[in-house]
């Protein structure tokens, strides 16, 4: 088998209702269309995209600029909040949430707003590790089993199942009790467990693509298979995935603050979400806001998460 | 069919009075670019039992005002209208239940497409039986067997089998005979027929209107014909309509129309229409490179554009072989499904042919006849089962590896449908220059400039160098393809259906410029298409396919004028307007 009768897969001789005139007609009415639309107002750019998105979707712009807070408080959270995370003020402890402490203070008297806002560091960071590695190796495995089909494809996607067929939670508890805990532990084994949704995305993207015209086009100019994956295929299909990405972005933050919250992750005192809501759990009868207010915070970071990929994905439809 | 007495004209006075009298339509299409007009002041009547054809291009309007007609278009669509009289109704105010007891019952739409028009998990007897039920033209069990006469009426074999069958069990032309049998089982007094058959073959194509004639004949019935093909226009209708740009330009008499147009759009649409003209008589803009351009842009190596080579391009070399490539007995088998049974299916039978150097070898057939696997083989983008491909002398029938891209730099490909052969995300630049960064030739500073000089050759604006593939019209993708197929100075363009998917006038554009291409950089073309008029005009060489057989091979004029074999003699009866350009006038 040569090379590219070996990926291109061999069609049986079409039938008349491939690609005639009829079948085109839209593309040509269209043509005409645009030929003709009054031209003054057909201006494109990304930021009367932005614009439009904003003023069509105010939901979507709440939720971009909650995670736009959120990333800003990772890396600066000296910005939000002058005090320290890990030193209590032991007179000051369990106090409501009021003027001076925002989210009320837990038992040894620090400041839990402080503690949010560091933790979000730490939450973030495992969060975007998990996301890169789900999107890079599902995206990887979708691909290679996608373009070259046959049993790799087969190998691959059986795998798939096997790890869809398992609970993402479980999974992730099953793999830090063999990696040890820790906080990127949590991360690789909250990524593992995404990359089967990603990977089976991303073959159903590639089997779109791979059909088309323009790749077949692409190897009768010469390209080597490679070139013509990476090149052609991959951005044609990648759009789907990074709206997935977007929504296992949330998905990501609940389970690395389920895992920390298991205990797995991050040890006391370091401020992490989920060990907060934890270490919150014991006082739940006197201090409500130990809880309730780190868990809101979890909350609403994974629903604009969710937002944000709905709009992506509304914005991808509209360009394709 | 017993026409129904209702309908037959009571008076004298009521039978002059046209059936249809649309004045002063307007439609207006709302988009996110702003608003379109897509239709603007058309006034147009159809008398009782008259056939009228409207032509017209992709946008002129013509499809739009047909299904104005009967309230068919989508809700971005504003329509305003005096009047849209038809048999004293006036449809422009009507109610929808007014409407719904003219739609089908007495006016019957033919839809365009007839992949995609009929309910797929319904039996096609119970969707031809609806339009009567939905009337209550009839009880269940009578439309069940009227069903089955109208059937037959549209010509389709078979049709109690058929009535038990689904849309994915027939043929595109059988399922465009059951839009039909649905269009006339009410024997309506006006059918709307869209590009009824410009998803078809010729020869079903030829039968299908035959039929459609037929019926109108026997009943009395008035047709509208929507067509792009000025043709079958010429062929079918007794006045003929021409639409452009939303507005009707000229109407007539076929004799007259085609005879004497008076309006500037209307001649520009004979001149490009293939099936109107004898051979050569296509006025092309054949615009011949310069001499200097041609050395500069194609004065590369085949294959390796960047090195210099001696010889000019085009000059002869008589240490060359006459043919370019040749093909002997080509056997192409694909393996059927195992669902269907297993076995296999052979596409390609026996296939010998010889491209000649600098000319063009077309090969015609209609659709399933095998000529795309043929030249799918050629390119080596599939396997040949037995046989061999010779290139230049050299069997490239089992090359692999290096060997077969090396290939790429002496065969291009151009494909049939420029909306899907370009990459959407690449712009113009970039896709142009594809294959050079395939084959790492040049620096980016010389790929950039052969781009630019391409985009040149084939007649394109430089700002389009920037642009996505998206942004550009169909014609213009056809152009950029041309152009990424010459930029590694290939011998050999595989053009699989070039036209097919584009309007008559950019047909013709796009077929001058591959004459003109070929005349001054004698590339050699094999040409697939199913339309014996456009091979006409480029082809020098032709063989016809059919069934996978080569069923004969000459000289474009010796098969056309004195063809041997009965099947292609079929094929050049059914080109629409054949008739037309013959003999001036055309009557029942």
């Amino acid at each position: 088998m040569t090379e590219t009768a070996a990926l291109v897969a061999e069609r049986p001789p079409r039938s008349d209702e491939d690609e005639t005139f009829a079948s085109t007609a839209s593309d040509r009415f269209a043509d005409a269309s645009r030929n003709r639309a009054n031209p003054s107002r057909s201006a494109r750019g990304g930021l009367r995209r932005l614009r439009r998105i904003a003023t069509r979707h105010p939901g979507a712009l709440l939720a971009a600029l909650w995670i736009a807070l959120i990333l800003l408080s990772a890396f600066a959270p000296a910005l939000f909040s002058g005090q320290d995370p890990l030193d209590g003020v032991p007179a000051d402890k369990m106090q409501p949430p009021s003027a001076a402490h925002w989210f009320g203070t837990d038992q040894v008297g620090r400041d839990l707003f402080t503690r949010v806002v560091h933790g979000s560091a730490l939450t973030l960071q495992a969060a975007v590790i998990a996301v890169a590695i789900g999107l890079v190796v599902g995206s990887l495995l979708g691909l290679l089993a996608g373009f070259i089909g046959s049993w790799v494809d087969d190998v691959i996607m059986r795998i798939a199942d096997v790890l869809l067929a398992i609970p993402s939670l479980l999974l992730s508890l099953a793999l830090i009790t063999a990696l040890g805990f820790g906080t990127i532990n949590v991360a690789i084994a909250v990524g593992l467990s995404s990359v089967a949704a990603v990977a089976r995305i991303m073959r159903s993207e590639v089997i779109r693509v791979r059909s088309g015209v323009f790749v077949e086009a692409a190897f009768a100019s010469g390209n080597r298979w490679s070139r013509v994956l990476f090149r052609h295929v991959l951005p044609n299909s990648i759009g789907p995935v990074l709206v997935l990405a977007a929504l296992e972005f949330g998905t990501a933050i609940l389970a690395v603050s389920a895992l920390s919250f298991l205990g797995y992750g991050a040890q006391p005192p370091a401020p992490e979400w989920g060990s907060l809501v934890s270490t919150g759990r014991d006082f739940m009868a006197t201090a409500w806001w130990l809880t309730a207010l780190p868990g809101a915070v979890i909350a609403l970071t994974v629903l604009s998460a969710n937002r944000l990929s709905r709009a992506l994905d509304n914005e991808g439809r509209r360009s394709r | 069919m017993s026409i129904d007495l209702a309908h037959t004209p009571a008076t004298a006075a009521r039978a002059a009075e046209p059936l249809l009298d649309i004045r002063h339509l307007a439609v207006r299409y709302r988009t996110n670019d702003g608003h379109i007009d897509a239709v603007r002041d058309v006034s147009l009547t159809i008398g009782r039992g008259e056939k009228v054809a409207i032509v017209g291009e992709s946008g002129s309007g013509k499809s739009t005002t047909a299904h104005a007609i009967v309230h068919l278009l989508p809700n971005a669509a504003e329509t305003h209208a005096d009047s849209i009289l038809f048999d004293g109704i006036d449809l422009a105010t009507a109610s929808r239940a007014q409407l719904r007891r003219v739609r089908g019952a007495r006016i019957g739409l033919v839809p365009q497409d007839p992949i995609v028009s009929l309910n797929p998990v319904k039996k096609i007897g119970a969707q031809v039986a609806e339009t009567l039920i939905v009337h209550g033209l009839a009880d269940r069990k009578s439309a069940a067997y009227r069903a089955v006469d109208a059937l037959e009426k549209a010509g389709l074999p078979e049709p109690e089998l058929r009535a038990q069958q689904y849309p994915h069990e027939l043929s595109g032309g059988m399922r465009q005979r059951v839009l039909i049998a649905i269009a006339i089982i009410a024997s309506p007094e006006l059918i709307i027929a869209d590009e009824p058959t410009s998803a078809l073959d010729v020869t079903v194509q030829r039968q299908i209107l035959d039929h459609i004639d037929l019926l109108a004949a026997e009943t009395g019935t008035s047709v509208l014909l929507i067509t792009h093909d000025l043709g079958v226009a010429a062929d079918r209708a007794d006045r003929i309509v021409v639409m452009n740009q939303g507005e009707i330009v000229e109407q007539g008499t076929p004799a007259e129309v085609l005879g004497s147009p008076t309006h500037a759009y209307t001649r520009a649409l004979i001149a490009a229409a293939p099936s109107l003209n004898a051979a050569g008589q296509v006025e092309r803009v054949l615009e011949v490179l310069d001499p200097d351009v041609a050395a500069r842009v194609f004065g590369g190596r085949a294959g390796e554009p960047f090195v210099a080579r001696s010889r000019l391009p085009g000059a002869a070399d008589a240490t060359l072989a006459p043919a370019v490539l040749s093909a002997r007995n080509l056997v192409k088998d694909f393996a059927l499904p195992r669902a269907s049974g297993g076995g296999t299916q052979r596409a390609v039978d026996d296939v010998s042919f010889d491209i000649p150097r600098g000319q063009t070898f077309a090969l015609v057939g209609e659709s399933g006849s095998g000529k795309s696997t043929t030249a799918r083989l050629v390119l080596r983008l599939a396997e040949a089962t037995s046989g061999t491909i010779e290139l230049d002398g050299r069997d490239i029938t089992r090359a692999s590896g290096a060997e077969l891209r090396g290939l790429r730099r002496r065969i291009q490909l151009v494909h049939q449908n420029p909306y899907a052969s370009l990459n959407p995300r690449l712009t113009v630049e970039q896709i142009v220059a594809d294959p050079l960064v395939a084959f790492g030739l040049g620096s980016r500073a010389d790929r950039r400039r052969r781009a630019a000089e391409l985009v040149d050759v084939v007649a394109l604006p430089r700002t389009a160098l920037g642009r996505r593939a998206s942004e550009l019209s169909g014609g213009q993708r056809q152009r950029v393809a041309i152009a990424r197929a010459l930029a590694l100075n290939p011998d050999l363009l595989v053009l699989d259906e070039p036209v097919s998917a584009l309007d008559v006038s950019i047909q013709a554009q796009i077929l001058g410029l591959l004459s003109s291409l070929q005349s001054s950089l004698g590339l050699s073309y094999l040409f697939i298409s199913h339309d014996l008029a456009v091979v006409r005009q480029i082809a020098h060489r032709v063989g016809v396919m059919r069934l996978g057989e080569l069923v004969e091979t000459g000289d474009v004029e010796q098969v056309f004028s004195a063809s041997a074999h009965p099947y292609t003699r079929a094929l050049l009866d059914a080109i629409p307007g054949a008739h037309a350009s013959g003999a001036p006038v055309i009557g029942r």
